[in-house]
């Protein structure tokens, strides 16, 4: 199928592991840049970044690469309770999470500490959640990204809200409009609500970009199990445009969300974007993906890396020496240390912290319900809380 | 603070007990790096590494390859200051989550008296009941482990009458090869007054864990607890037989998989709705009859008996029946059934017909009162209409809970079982 071509519907299956046949790439896994390519909506799609901006990107990503690491490590040591693994979705998540301006709002899954990073949230939040210190500690309206959200797809009728509402309240339609971004895996894309957010989005064109990882798997199932079609073609039904992009470059999902948020935040309505990638670990630490993928698929996305074309790139064009390559491995194991240091220092929360945040201004049954569950604490011998 | 520190088995997946230390990447002494992958440990979620979670000098490990420890036992000690001279005692670091298996009653911090809470009368607190033990997964009998050989082999051995499950295989991977039956043919012929070498090397100790433990676990519990009674019923299931032969000609059932079961699994449906009190639980001061049947099938996989069940059978057509069954059985093939699928059975077939014999005395999975064996279905002489002819002919097993189920319900209900599949077409117009 020609890049571009949106004839004839292609029968026959989504194949976990093989090439998208028709996705926008502007940086090859050998790490050859493309000046060029065309999106199946049409779009040419090109970017022109400063050095410095390039070499932003790279540090992002290994930053982001070797913190999800020491996560994986510190719940091994029984530090977490459980973590989700972004290994292989680096470029996916710095190439949106980078594409934002600061005025939209972003609703992630569980997955997306890579966009939480670009959004300057602390990286040990999403660690006190997984630790069960906290519900989630960063504050959405400060940083513009919404609480994790474990059920899934659960996010997508929130943002499509959101983004609703920032219509109402008359801040689309400039070039400093907002604009959402709203999160979810290949798996959501079976759930109703999902569905429903694409109805809403598409009927009150809403000023909001969904954004797909497809990673292949749903934990176990296969995306085959999913889709008969290429997920972004599922937008046309809906009424708006989708388009494929390579998740493992980082320089195309920048470009592609940057224009999906602009015509959002312009009144041009939602966009599918379906970011083509693969979740290189587990989908959690509970889980085994030898028990349902082969070694070979894994070795085959290997090969497209999204760290090491970025570092190719890099290199080959001069824009970066070995010093600075040092100096961003330096600064990520030292930032994974700090991370650990402050994981296994931080405190157990206290039981009645419970109860905080229920209600924005509290509640009279909520404070009854801590009264008494403080009573039932000192009802113990040697209770101190 | 001790720098040999002791590392406990965290809970690697979310309400896990236990770990089966896979393979040690660490020995004693070796210098060690934070995060470098020092053991694969397996639960029953995934095999994973833990990486060494402080630098420094491997002080002891605590666990030999191939045991299973419980959440938060130390495994490795580490001396994290191994310049510093001799060591002192280990210290324990403990696991955030998982807190190793429940044994009894959750163990708690001791109540204030009333005395000492003074003047403030606190609300009646309930005190809530200690957690329950994990539901049991149901487990039936364990018919023999199967030999390993190749389907001639199989045919060669059943036709000269030998039983694989008793013979040592000289084959790739411990396989039985023709030349392996022949010998055990003429193996009686040969003088057996060799003295027997009972060496140590022909001993094998296998570790008692995962489905084996668990199996064992349940047959014990329902065999000193259930006073099992075994009827058996021979049967010609000719008709049944034909009657697969045309379900299968129906193109509608052209692409399912059908075998004899199908009917059994039909017929103890029919029958339990005519005998309620067949598919009931002991409670111990009440009998808990139920209005439905979760039907488990036992099945052999590679890792040992499982026992999964079809939710609300009764309720399937016998299309869908026979597309739950093909699922199910499947499904604990490639060792994937969910645990979900493995409890809350009420009552349980076990085809041990495939294993080539006649029937059996089944064990009850705990929980349920009556468990049918289906044994293999043979050609054989039998009188039909006055006549000698060659007929389809199996034997029923089943066991039952003598508490709940006396002689004569035990059966009635076999003996309708035996109906149904003697003649199906009229007990379907009969019962239904």
């Amino acid at each position: 199928m020609a890049k571009g071509d949106r004839g004839a519907p292609a029968r026959g299956k989504e194949v976990a592991g093989e090439p998208a046949p028709d996705f926008v790439q502007l940086l090859t896994p050998d790490g050859e840049r493309i000046d060029k390519s065309v999106g199946a909506d049409g779009v040419e799609y090109t970017i022109d970044l400063t050095d410095e901006e390039y070499r932003g990107l790279y540090r992002d990503l290994v930053v982001i690469r070797r913190l999800d690491a020491e996560a994986t490590a510190l719940q091994r040591q029984g530090e977490l309770g459980i973590w989700a693994s972004l290994l292989g979705q680096e470029a996916a998540q710095v190439g949106s999470g980078r594409a934002l301006r600061p005025q939209d709002m972003a609703f992630p899954t569980y997955r997306e500490h890579g966009v939480l990073y670009c959004r300057g949230i602390d990286p040990i939040l999403p660690l006190s959640l997984y630790r069960g210190v906290d519900q989630g500690a960063w504050d959405p309206a400060e940083f513009k990204v919404n609480m994790y959200t474990i059920v899934i797809g659960a996010q997508t009728l929130h943002a499509t809200g959101y983004a609703m509402g920032i219509t109402k309240d008359g801040k689309v339609g400039g070039d400093d409009g907002e604009a959402v971004i709203c999160y979810f895996g290949d798996g959501a894309t079976s759930q109703g609500d999902v569905n429903e957010a694409f109805i809403w989005s598409s009927v009150f064109h809403a000023p909001i970009v969904f954004f797909c990882q497809n990673n292949q798997y749903a934990i176990s199932e296969p995306i085959e199990k999913q889709t008969r079609i290429p997920l972004y073609r599922r937008a046309d039904g809906f009424g708006f445009p989708g388009l494929r992009v390579d998740g493992n470059d980082v320089l195309a999902t920048y470009a592609v969300t940057r224009t999906a948020l602009d015509n959002a935040r312009h009144g041009q309505g939602p966009t599918l974007i379906e970011a083509y990638t693969y979740r290189m670990g587990a989908h959690t630490t509970t889980d085994d993906p030898t028990r349902y993928r082969v070694a070979s698929e894994v070795e085959e996305w290997q090969a497209r890396d999204p760290i090491a074309r970025v570092r190719a790139f890099v290199e080959k064009q001069q824009i970066a020496d070995a010093a600075f390559i040092a100096e961003v491995d330096e600064q990520a194991k030292q930032e994974a240390l700090q991370l650990r240091e402050r994981v296994l220092a931080m405190p157990d929360p206290h039981p009645l912290t419970l109860f905080d945040h229920v209600y924005p201004n509290g509640s009279p049954v909520v404070d009854a319900q801590r009264e008494r569950y403080a009573e039932y604490l000192d009802s113990f011998e040697g209770s101190a809380h | 603070m001790s720098r040999i520190k002791e590392f406990p088995l965290p809970d690697l997946g979310e309400g896990l007990v236990e770990g089966e230390i896979l393979k040690w990447l660490v020995a004693v002494g070796d210098t060690i790096e934070l995060n470098q992958p020092i053991v694969e440990v397996e639960t029953a979620k995934a095999a994973v590494e833990i990486p060494a979670k402080w630098a420094g000098k491997v002080h002891a490990i605590h666990h030999e390859e191939g045991t299973t420890v419980e959440v938060g036992v130390p495994i490795i000690s580490i001396d994290t200051d191994p310049g510093a001279g001799e060591p002192a005692e280990p210290e324990r670091t403990p696991v955030l989550v998982g807190y190793g298996p429940r044994t009894g009653a959750a163990s708690r911090r001791p109540r204030r008296t009333n005395g000492s809470t003074a003047a403030v009368s606190p609300p009646p607190v309930v005190v809530a009941p200690a957690p329950p033990p994990p539901p049991p997964v149901v487990e039936a009998p364990a018919p023999p482990a199967r030999a390993l050989a190749k389907p001639p082999v199989r045919k060669f051995a059943r036709d000269l009458g030998v039983d694989l499950t008793g013979l040592v295989g000289t084959g790739p991977q411990g396989s039985i090869t023709r030349d392996d039956v022949q010998a055990a043919v003429s193996a009686p012929a040969a003088a057996p007054a060799l003295a027997p070498d009972f060496a140590a090397g022909r001993e094998q100790r296998i570790p008692i864990k995962g489905v084996r433990k668990l199996t064992a676990e349940n047959m014990v519990s329902s065999a000193f607890t259930a006073p099992h009674v075994t009827v058996f019923l021979t049967i010609d299931m000719t008709r049944s037989m034909e009657a697969l032969d045309r379900l299968r000609a129906l193109p509608e059932w052209r692409e399912v998989r059908i075998s004899p079961l199908l009917l059994v699994a039909k017929a103890v449906l029919l029958a339990v709705g005519r005998h309620p009190l067949v598919n009931s639980t002991w409670a111990g001061d009440e009998i808990i009859v139920k209005q439905y049947v979760n039907l488990g099938i036992a099945a052999a996989t590679e890792r040992g008996l499982i026992v999964p069940n079809i939710k609300d059978a009764g309720r399937l057509p016998l299309r869908e029946l026979a597309d739950a069954m093909t699922a199910l059985v499947q499904t604990a093939k490639s060792g994937r059934t969910a645990p979900a699928d493995m409890s809350g059975g009420t009552f349980t077939i076990t085809n041990v017909g495939v294993f080539g014999v006649d029937t059996g005395t089944p064990i009850l999975p705990p929980g349920e009162s009556a468990i049918l064996a289906f044994g293999a279905v043979r050609a054989a002489p039998w009188v039909h209409e006055g006549e000698i002819r060659v007929r389809q002919v199996t034997t029923l097993g089943l066991s039952f809970d003598h508490r709940i189920i006396d002689g004569e319900l035990g059966a009635k209900f076999l003996r309708d079982v035996g109906a149904f599949l003697t003649d199906p077409e009229a007990s379907l117009l009969a019962w239904t």
